[in-house]
């Protein structure tokens, strides 16, 4: 049955009528086709699917749409652009923080959560709170880099 | 997924009015077992009650001598909690421990409890720590209260609500984790009030349990050396590929002496 849900994505209003087993990521990327998010495994365990809900980094395929009413949703589109991308997005260009980019905005997503959330931000730490984000191609290393450089650059 | 009717109830009435006129319900709290289920058909529910909407379920308390937590209290929100780390601060070190970082900031305390998943973490806190299960029309003892694998003493329809932790003098958990999910492959969590000693342990068996020789040995004398030589039965224990059912007997003793040896202070 579909049912009409009004949330913000990005910071504008969002309102559409979904069926009801709708997930947020399949409203984000086939219905507002912000196809910056990915779906990765389906099931919760990769976290390509990343995104913000109300402010909290959570797996966009383990979420119904229509659980967001009334909520704010950010993706990877609305936190820089490309003239003026975001501290995380920066420090994953320097520090070679992607290989195929499949994984990377959930990784960043993941990643800006945890800035904001962890105050002490050791190489163990950022391993730890990554661990909902698998990355097939990089070892992870440079990702460990990308997240130092990034908490340094948005700290300050 | 197959389609079903969404219902987001605001009052836990408005809540077991819409279950008793649906035909085949689930109550949706963080959605990370319901949901992943129903996407692989496992689940297949008529309807969809989401209790995020009853803010009332979302609590951290601290009441006299025990900790009270609510139903819909997301593991990240215990994890960080200032209230249980000074309080209980295993559970808050369970609970910063379950899953991933996306998962605690959706996976609520009671959705944990009353799926009862045999590898669960929260489970071997409720029954460590005697805890009481409080739900719309009663208070259930941990003791009561998970029945087998996936299974509780909830009734049909029946909503738990909150969650009594009695302050003990001292607990600690401790789990070996799948490498992959976080899910315990053991989890022993034991705890001391007034020298009596329960010890719970999860992801061993189709459903946490007692193991009343670790309790006896450690009523009698609380040190490391007491549980050395303990072997508990292999027969009851879960056989699959992440462990034979040898090991995890084996691993209960090795995660009980941790937990000792965490409440005693011993590096």
């Amino acid at each position: 049955m579909a049912r009409e849900v009004n949330l913000k994505v990005n910071g504008e209003d969002v309102s559409e009528q979904l069926e009801e087993n709708t997930l947020l990521v399949d409203l984000l990327r086939e219905t507002l086709r912000l196809t910056g998010t990915h779906v990765g495994c389906d099931t919760s365990q990769c976290g390509a699917c990343t995104v913000h809900l109300n402010g909290r980094a959570v797996k966009s395929c383990t979420v119904l749409a229509v659980q967001c009413e009334e909520s704010e949703v950010t993706t990877v589109e609305g936190i820089g652009s490309s003239e003026k991308l975001h501290p995380m997005q920066e420090a994953f260009s320097e520090c070679h923080g992607l290989q195929c980019g499949f994984c990377t905005p959930g990784m960043i997503m993941s990643a800006i959560d945890l800035v904001h959330r962890e105050e002490i931000l050791d190489e163990n730490a950022i391993r730890e709170g990554l661990e909902g984000n698998i990355c097939r191609c990089t070892g992870y290393h440079n990702i460990v880099r990308s997240v130092e450089l990034a908490a340094t650059k948005m700290r300050n | 997924m197959y389609d079903f009717n969404y219902h987001r109830p605001t009052s836990i009435d408005q809540a077991l009015e819409i279950f008793s006129n649906s035909e085949d319900a689930s109550y949706l709290a963080g959605g990370h077992t319901l949901l992943p289920s129903m996407k692989q058909r496992l689940a297949a529910p008529t309807d969809i009650i989401d209790l995020g909407g009853i803010s009332s379920l979302v609590s951290i308390k601290s009441e006299s001598d025990e900790l009270v937590i609510g139903a819909l209290t997301n593991h990240d929100e215990v994890a960080t909690s200032a209230l249980v780390s000074s309080e209980i601060p295993s559970i808050a070190k369970l609970a910063s421990n379950i899953g991933d970082a996306q998962v605690r900031n959706r996976g609520t305390i009671g959705g944990s409890i009353a799926n009862s998943d045999p590898a669960a973490d929260y489970p071997a806190a409720v029954l460590g720590l005697g805890a009481l299960l409080v739900t719309n029309k009663r208070v259930i003892k941990a003791d009561d209260f998970f029945v087998d694998m996936f299974e509780t003493a909830l009734e049909e329809g029946e909503i738990l609500q909150e969650i009594k932790f009695p302050k003990p003098d001292m607990s600690a958990y401790q789990k070996l984790p799948n490498p992959a999910s976080r899910y315990a492959v053991v989890g022993v969590f034991i705890a001391s009030r007034n020298g009596a000693v329960r010890v719970a342990i999860t992801g061993a068996a189709p459903s946490v349990f007692r193991a009343p020789e670790l309790e006896s040995r450690l009523s009698e004398s609380f040190s490391v050396e007491a549980i050395e030589n303990v072997s508990l039965e292999s027969e009851l224990m879960n056989d699959d590929m992440h462990a034979s059912a040898a090991y995890r007997a084996s691993l209960c003793v090795v995660m009980a002496k941790r937990a000792v040896a965490d409440m005693l202070k011993i590096s």
